[in-house]
């Protein structure tokens, strides 16, 4: 039986919580451009196309990962190790490199290593039924660690010259190959989670795993490709950023699990899973990105900025609840 | 359904035992009961730590925050005591109690009042804590000579042959102990854990039991930090950074299941004793340091490994099934 998505059907049977997650992304717009004219005030930097581009970068190679984390945390799961993956994954790139792999090959090596990780993280999940947040702490140890072994306090560097593109090249003008890929796989992910049956089922697991499962869906082998996603995605994002950096310390993406989280979260996808869009989650990354940047226009350190997202995580979460049971309260 | 957590009680201690013994045969000075006190004494704080997590994880939910929140209260004691070198250390104990108890109530509330999955509050308090860390120090390091020496000194009082910081540790077990076996508080922690709608019927309110569980983690997370700040003469951002996971390492590895309602005291013990014991071995036996972090990481996973084959052992899901029916 072939099932058609079709946009007038809610994603879950309560339709205020649909109505909900689309005022979300109305709201999350309005906060955008109100991001954006605070900026454009406060500093004079800010409206300058090539600052601007120069900004996605902050949030480009975050966002990819992101876009695979929305479809595994609305199916329920969550992966931790994301951040873990890119350094391991730089790691073995870097390893290869000073052997003497040119760039298709490093390419390879990325990817590779990052299906490899998602496949660790989806078999330990699916296969043994263990719970998504305990195994993927355990392997955020694991693959880090695996990358401390391999270079200690070490460096690599010498990549080859042409792999600096894919962090620092331009498709065209001021648009960087790495926005231009966030778009097409922005593209890419917006139709499979919400043009295919695929996409359907991710919801379905999400709201009702028991009863996705009597209704046929091939729950475990879903989250498995799911895992492998946030893996593949993992590893697009760490030749991103080798490439961009040019070098790879063990501690390169720290603590990147929670900026991705938070733009998930932002974004309007439930933490419990079962609801969420693609497009909220890239609006949420382009928030993160520009305020990040514009602190940073006007010399906020670095880890103020991490109060504030922390504080934007909770508030983001706390603010729908209250909010409901604010309406709940005046109904009566 | 005691058994079981005996035996891997037991499976812990063989493991710990058989560890130490194996290193023992080729140097023998690690055995010596001197370096063992030392591997206590470097135990101590993630022992007290993970009896703080075991709570929190026994109702269901998780605390990720107690590193960062054991750096702030740290900063702040550490602050106190260059700013008042004359204030009594015991006032200055009490007082990073109760911090760290307010800074674990802050989690409390938000997961109690507001519904809001434990693991998004705590990686958003990880992150604001450790941020005003830097607020309040202006990332500034407060260094040893400008600690007053009382301050330095508790935790390395010697008492019967041990430094004061493992009496401090064997104290908290002994409390744990009481508190989880004896009062209704304790047995609260599994109850909610074990079956929150049973709970309820049986009078308990989940939300507040929860909220007491955070407040007694970042109490004893506030204690480490004086322990810490103290014991490690020294002050900064990033002190304990990412000790967090070495402590929800300890507590799965002791058995303590992250669904809730199962562990022990012994458990969440002996899992910190047999990280402890890794990590004082892998210098001795010339392993890079840099080796701990995977270890700790596959320990992680195969302990998720073996406490789910336990748990289904046990016939959750029958009782899920009647339940339902």
């Amino acid at each position: 039986m072939t099932f058609e998505a079709r946009p007038d059907i809610p994603d879950r049977l309560t339709s205020r919580r649909a109505d909900l997650l689309k005022s979300w992304q109305s709201l999350l717009l309005v906060v955008l451009v109100a991001v954006f004219a605070i900026n454009s005030f406060a500093s004079p930097y800010f409206l300058n196309v090539w600052n601007l581009s120069d900004a996605t970068f902050n949030f480009t190679e975050k966002a990819i990962i992101a876009l695979a984390m929305t479809l595994l945390i609305i199916s329920g799961e969550i992966d931790l190790s994301v951040a873990s993956i890119i350094a391991l994954a730089s790691t073995i790139m870097g390893f290869a490199a000073q052997v003497g792999v040119g760039t298709p090959g490093l390419v390879l090596v990325g990817l590779t290593v990052g299906l490899a990780c998602g496949t660790f993280n989806g078999l330990l999940v699916t296969r043994l039924g263990l719970a998504s947040i305990v195994v993927t702490i355990g392997s955020m140890s694991l693959f880090r660690g695996i990358a401390y072994i391999i270079l200690g306090d070490g460096v690599y560097k010498g990549y080859p010259a042409d792999f600096a593109w894919f962090g620092q090249g331009y498709v065209w003008w001021v648009f960087s190959f790495e926005l231009v890929l966030l778009l097409l796989l922005a593209a890419v992910f917006a139709i499979l989670l919400h043009r295919t049956s695929f996409g359907r089922t991710i919801f379905a697991i999400g709201n009702n795993p028991v009863g996705a499962r009597f209704s046929g869906v091939r729950v475990e082998r879903v989250k498995f490709l799911l895992f492998l996603g946030t893996g593949l995605m993992s590893g697009v994002a760490a030749i991103l950023l080798t490439s961009r950096l040019g070098s790879t310390r063990p501690s390169i993406a720290f603590g990147w699990e929670l900026e991705v989280v938070t733009m998930v979260v932002l974004g309007g996808v439930s933490i419990l899973g079962g609801s969420g869009s693609i497009i909220g989650v890239v609006i949420a990354a382009v928030i993160i990105g520009l305020v990040t940047f514009g602190f940073g226009l006007l010399n906020v350190p670095g880890i103020v900025m991490s109060i504030f997202i922390g504080a934007l995580l909770i508030a983001v979460i706390a603010l729908p609840i209250l909010y409901r049971r604010l309406r709940w309260r005046m109904g009566r | 359904m005691r058994l079981l957590p005996k035996s891997r009680e037991a499976i812990l201690l063989t493991a710990i035992v058989a560890l130490i013994v194996a290193i023992a045969v080729r140097f023998p000075a690690f055995a010596a009961p001197a370096n063992l006190a030392s591997a206590l004494n470097d135990t101590a704080i993630l022992i007290i730590l993970a009896l703080g997590q075991m709570t929190v994880i026994l109702t269901r939910c998780i605390d990720l925050s107690v590193a960062s929140n054991l750096a702030l209260t740290g900063m702040i004691v550490a602050m106190l005591n260059t700013a008042y070198p004359g204030m009594p250390i015991p006032a200055l104990m009490v007082v990073a109690v109760a911090i760290g108890a307010v800074l674990g109530s802050a989690n409390g509330v938000l997961v109690w009042k507001l519904d809001i999955p434990p693991i998004v509050v705590t990686l958003g308090t990880l992150t604001i804590f450790r941020g005003l860390i830097f607020v309040l120090s202006d990332g500034q390091w407060i260094n040893a000579h400008e600690m007053s020496v009382a301050f330095k000194a508790l935790p390395r009082l010697q008492m019967l042959g041990l430094p004061l910081l493992t009496w401090v540790a064997i104290a908290i077990v002994a409390g744990f102990s009481v508190l989880v076996s004896l009062t209704p508080l304790g047995r609260a922690f599994f109850a909610v854990g074990g079956n929150p709608t049973a709970a309820v019927y049986a009078g308990i309110d989940v939300g507040r039991t929860r909220f007491y569980a955070y407040c007694l983690s970042g109490a004893v997370a506030g204690l480490s930090g004086y322990l810490w700040v103290s014991r490690y003469a020294i002050a900064y951002v990033d002190i304990a950074a990412g000790f967090e996971l070495e402590v929800v390492a300890a507590c799965v590895i002791g058995g303590i299941s992250i669904a809730g309602g199962i562990g022990s005291v012994a458990g969440a013990v002996l899992g910190a004793l047999f990280l402890g014991v890794v990590k004082n071995a892998l210098p001795v036996i010339d392993v890079s340091p840099f080796w701990q972090l995977a270890i700790s990481g596959a320990v992680i996973i195969v302990a998720v490994i073996s406490n789910a084959r336990a748990e289904r052992k046990k016939g959750r899901v029958i009782l899920k099934q009647a339940a339902v029916s």
